[in-house]
């Protein structure tokens, strides 16, 4: 097993002696074949160099639009792809203190942190199996890791299925039988299943309607207090992540642009796509209907990204430097990380909370 | 702060109300309906294929046939190979209820026949003055029933065991066709299974491996695939049956034949079962049993496999014409199956020239059947192909 | 006020299932205006885009229109029902594309991928109006230029799958607009599309509106979309209009307890950080068990509970709680609240029934 101490020195933005998880310069390249002989003609840099710490029973979003790299990233920290991550390290702290890198261990070396680490899936219809009862969905974790059997695995299902609020009696029930919100329950049971330390959460409510997503984002956060579990939340929608994070990564064409509390990242955004992705969010608020920064262009392509700083040819305050130079992710307020070389310089707009403080029931 | 999260373990609080009466309404709807709730994909197939009443009917017929195959020696009045130089070519008896306008019990008539001066060839009249009565479970020729029990007990025939009734007329060298047909239904159905299920262990083995494995070795698989299908099969399967020495015993002759019948048929099979697996790759269901630690092997067998299990089986299901019309093709030019062993393309042979026809029209009737055999396939396969997948 | 374009009245389409009846839109009005914005919003199998699709008789079986009047008031006086029509008639057709319009969430719904764009939009031109190819060019390029994409003559000749996402969304707004429509209908057209994409096409399509001065139907199930865009506002739940009104009315003075959920249940940009949300109990019921009486009572918070139970019984009607403000809920009704003020031990009422059980 690959046991690595934690380098404080090199360790990446925020040093933390406790941090549950360390992501140091995560790499996910997807090869892009072509032709008879399925030559390797390109990479898709998923995600390309990102950093950053989870402190044991926070919340932590990344949040970006398609193609950022937010969902590679979570899926490369459960190693969920059959590949390991191109390079990069990722360090986990087990129970007994012992940190490992998930990024280099092989598939069986990784079995004992399978039970540590799990994930909600985005999509309630794809992410359970229809052809197995809920009995045999919420306990594959607890058989395939040799936790519980028989009687024993059946009592801890139920006593799963209480916990995500669905009766236990439904059991022996298929997937089918239920609504997105119900099954959704029955993904974070499953994930829930081994007492796991970290949940990554894939748009874990993005599918579901509003009314439902409430329900959800409520049973995690009262989950995450009873157990005490740390959330990465991979979601693309701001208000969604304003509920449910303590602190937000804002990813943009596989790179980290900025990192900071979620106050803080709302109210003073320090780059200039943090501010247009607040600032694009429609509000549910038709008197605040404002002027909009609406960018030009679109998300570039990964296979294929610009120069640089990959938003310069968006950005409305971009420089000849820009085009240059790589942005690195630097601390410029204590636990506020950006990616931009004129954060210094620039005033950007945040989103005012002191107006609506009672609006929200 | 909710009250609930600081409850101690084991006392957490009861059902909210709302999530309890929603709960409640579908039980309630579940009552109303079926058990679609605790429904098993093969339940929900089921009642999806129940719909499909042509693939219903093609069922029916196919079981019926299926049962004629398994009690073939009971259900033939005759052995079939034994030649009666008297009964060449003759016609069918038909089989009569009505007599004299009033039902009564079935019976048939005597063939009369005598020597055509100038063509030398037997003619045949029904006799009108002689009556044969037929039976239900009567005594015949022995045999050994499903190759166990020595009787000679059959399911149908003339009540008196000395007269003859062939209700399908009988061949050039007078043997009984309607006897000969009950067995080649055994020889054809199984041949058509037996290919199949070669076909499916090559199929699924290489299919599988090639969509699992993927990169160089699906790269392989696939152009030896696109190679086979590529070689027009009927030549192929000439060259190869031709192969088969002639002096090798019937039963050895028979598994030849399966093999050349389905070496040429898995790669229908490889496509369907790479395309599975690739897309099956990619399902979310798959990467949380990974998450949640499923070895390789319960992620193939217990959520892939699974998954298109009732896909493979419709597609067999499609593919099983195609071995049955392979053989009688083979057989019927002379390159598959021969005597003693009957197969409907044996029996066809006998319909290959116009003459032959022509005396005797009703040689063609195993081709009939062969059609009928075929088209139920045909809806069966289709049937199930639309239940396949009971959650699209 | 002679604005009035399109008026929807009890509209009904249900779908013939093999395993039932499934009454998709059930009863719906609606006063579709000139140069206004109608947002229809409401959560996954409330109807929204059946009763979009009926209004031009778009609906495939086993769907079918089977009661109510679409009026389109196509100038002083001359007013006529479209369901008068054929769906696959001439008529209909002539309405589709030259007065009514619609853009789909997914622009492959709409443009063929063996076909240019500019091939495409010069089609649907020249369907409705006789000009030469030359001409209809030279529209069809005002039109691509019109929607925000670059290089217009150049795109003319490219293929669907040559464009991005977002050029596809605007390559298929030209395509809808082309002829110049009363009428838009918009089915969740930004849903698929980013945050900043999104944005992009939320203001082109306020900029045309004002430009052709055309009447908008949005239909959509994000309330921000609705505040952004809209006039007037209809909530839908179970195939009924439950709510409709005024943007301002809706947002500020909702009056259906479905509404007032909705409202509460959205997580806010401008919300507390780590805070609950006020979530809506329950899921939206199945087609096939749809709750007699109030189709919402089961997940009402503000239900009448009574010894008449009326909620769960009888279909409330829709009542008038503004100006231009209706409710479908008991709690407005003057029976309804006299019924729950009083402990009512009436049995015989004369409430019109209007529901199955």
């Amino acid at each position: 097993m690959h046991n690595v101490v934690l380098h404080e020195a090199d360790s990446a933005p925020n040093t933390q002696h406790a941090a549950l998880l360390q992501v140091e310069d995560l790499k996910m390249y997807f090869p892009i074949r072509k032709g008879l002989l399925q030559r390797k003609v390109g990479e898709v840099k998923a995600v390309d160099g990102v950093s950053f710490a989870l402190r044991p029973g926070e919340t932590l979003s990344l949040v970006g639009e398609s193609g950022c790299g937010k969902t590679t990233t979570g899926r490369s920290i459960v190693r969920a792809y059959k590949q390991p991550p191109s390079a990069g390290r990722i360090l986990f702290r087990g129970d007994n203190g012992h940190v490992a890198d998930l990024a280099r261990l092989s598939d069986a070396e990784m079995k004992p942190y399978r039970k540590a680490v799990q994930m909600v899936f985005q999509d309630p219809f794809a992410s359970l199996n229809p052809r197995m009862t809920v009995r045999d969905i919420v306990g594959e974790p607890l058989r395939v890791n040799g936790m519980a059997q028989g009687r024993e695995l059946e009592a801890r299902v139920a006593e799963l299925l209480h916990r995500v609020k669905l009766p236990p009696e439904f059991m022996s029930r298929y997937p089918h039988a239920f609504s997105g919100g119900q099954r959704q329950r029955i993904g974070i049971a499953r994930a829930l299943a081994t007492n796991p330390r970290l949940v990554v959460a894939d748009e874990a409510v993005s599918a579901l309607d509003v009314s439902v997503q409430a329900q959800i984002l409520n049973l995690m956060q009262d989950l995450q207090a009873e157990l005490g579990l740390t959330y990465l939340f991979v979601a693309h929608n701001l208000s969604v992540v304003r509920y449910i994070s303590d602190r937000v990564a804002v990813m943009y064409v596989g790179r980290v642009v900025e990192l900071a509390e979620t106050s803080k990242l709302f109210a003073m955004p320090r780059h200039p796509y943090t501010e247009a992705l607040l600032a694009n969010v429609p509000r549910p608020d038709p008197r605040a209907r404002r002027s909009r920064i609406v960018l030009q262009g679109e998300v570039p392509d990964p296979a294929n990204p610009p120069s640089g700083c990959h938003f310069h040819p968006r950005c409305p305050y971009a420089k000849e430097r820009c085009r240059v130079e790589i942005p690195v992710l630097r601390e410029l307020a204590s636990g506020h990380h950006v990616a931009c070389h004129f954060a210094e310089e620039l005033t950007l707009r945040g989103v005012d909370t002191s107006a609506v403080a009672g609006a929200s029931p | 702060m909710d009250v609930a999260r600081n409850l101690p373990n084991g006392m957490q609080p009861a059902l909210p109300a709302d999530v309890a009466e929603e709960l409640a309404a579908l039980e309630r709807e579940d009552a109303s309906g079926r058990a679609v709730a605790t429904a098993s994909q093969w339940k929900l197939m089921w009642w999806r294929f129940r719909k499909h009443t042509l693939a219903k009917v093609s069922l029916a017929v196919l079981g019926f046939l299926f049962l004629v195959a398994i009690f073939a020696d009971a259900i033939a009045p005759y052995d079939p190979t034994v030649t009666q130089s008297n009964r060449t070519y003759a016609p069918p008896q038909p089989i009569y209820i009505i007599e004299n306008g009033r039902l009564t019990w079935p019976f048939a008539l005597g063939l009369k026949s005598t020597i055509d001066a100038e063509s030398l060839r037997r003619m045949y009249v029904l006799d009108h003055e002689q009556r044969i009565d037929m039976g239900l479970f009567v005594q015949g020729e022995p045999y050994r029933l499903l190759g166990l029990f020595e009787t000679n007990t059959r399911l149908f025939g003339a009540s008196n065991g000395a007269q003859q009734v062939s209700v399908l007329g009988s061949d050039r060298l007078g043997r009984d066709l309607f006897s000969r047909m009950v067995h080649a239904t055994r020889i054809s159905l199984s041949i058509g299974l037996a290919a199949v299920f070669v076909s499916l262990l090559l199929g699924v083995t290489l299919g599988g491996i090639s969509g699992y494995v993927g990169g160089r070795v699906d790269m392989v698989i696939q152009r030896v695939v696109e190679f086979i299908d590529a070689i027009p099969s009927l030549p192929l399967w000439m060259g190869l049956s031709a192969a088969i020495p002639l002096t090798w015993p019937p039963l050895w002759v028979y598994f030849a034949i399966t093999l050349v019948l389905s070496l040429l048929g898995w790669t229908g099979m490889a496509r369907v079962v790479r395309g599975r697996f690739l897309a099956m790759r990619e399902e979310d269901f798959v990467m949380a049993a990974r998450v949640s630690g499923s070895g390789e092997r319960r992620i193939i067998f217990r959520h892939m496999l699974p998954s298109f299990v009732s896909h493979i089986i419709a597609s067999l299901t499609l593919t099983i014409p195609g071995r049955i019309l392979g053989e009688t093709s083979l057989s019927f030019l002379g390159l598959g199956l021969k005597e003693p062993i009957i197969s409907y393309g044996v029996l066809l042979q006998d319909a290959q020239n116009i003459r032959a026809v022509a005396t005797a029209p009703w040689l063609i009737v195993p081709a009939l059947v062969v059609v009928v055999i075929v088209i139920a396939y045909n809806f069966l396969g289709d049937g199930l192909r639309d239940a396949a997948d009971p959650y699209a | 006020m002679n604005d009035l374009l399109l008026e929807v009245e009890n509209l009904q389409t249900h779908f013939f299932l093999d395993d039932g009846l499934v009454k998709a839109v059930d009863g719906v009005h609606l006063h579709i205006r000139r140069g206004r914005t109608l947002a229809v919003v409401g959560e996954s199998g409330c109807g929204k885009s059946i009763m979009a699709r009926s209004l031009l008789q778009i609906v495939t079986p086993p769907g079918k229109i089977v009661g109510g009047a679409i009026r389109y008031h196509r100038g002083p006086g001359d007013v006529v029902n479209l369901l008068d029509y054929d769906r696959k008639g001439p008529e209909m057709r002539a309405f589709r594309g030259r007065e009514a319009a619609m853009i789909f969430q997914e622009p492959m719904a709409s443009l063929s991928p063996v076909y240019t764009i500019g091939n495409q939009i010069v089609e649907s031109f020249r369907l409705h109006f006789k000009v030469s190819k030359a001409e209809a060019r030279t529209v069809a390029i005002e039109m691509l230029r019109k929607v925000g994409i670059p290089r217009p003559e150049a795109r003319f000749d490219a293929y669907p799958h040559q464009l991005s996402g977002g050029m596809r969304q605007r390559a298929m707004i030209a395509m809808a607009l082309i002829c110049q429509p009363n009428l838009l209908i918009a089915d969740e057209p930004t849903t698929a599309l980013d945050v900043t994409t999104q944005a992009q096409i939320l203001e082109l399509l306020q900029k045309l509106q004002a430009e052709l001065e055309m009447a908008v139907v949005m239909i959509t199930h994000d309330l921000g979309v609705v505040a952004e865009m809209a006039d007037d506002v209809a909530v839908m739940y179970l195939g009924q209009v439950v709510e409709q009104g005024s943007v301002d009315d809706i947002f500020y003075n909702p009056q259906h307890p479905y509404t007032r959920g909705l409202l509460a249940s959205i997580p806010r940009l401008e919300g507390a950080t780590r805070a609950r949300l006020a979530a809506i109990p329950g899921t939206v019921p199945h087609p096939y068990a749809r709750p007699g009486g109030c189709p919402f009572h089961t997940r009402c918070r503000e239900r009448i509970i009574n010894r008449l139970d009326m909620c769960k019984t009888e279909a409330p009607p829709l009542v008038q709680v503004g100006a231009e403000h209706h409710a479908r809920c008991w709690l407005h009704h003057n029976q309804g609240v006299e019924l729950s003020s009083e402990a009512v031990q009436l049995a015989s009422l004369p409430l019109t029934t209007t529901g199955g059980h």
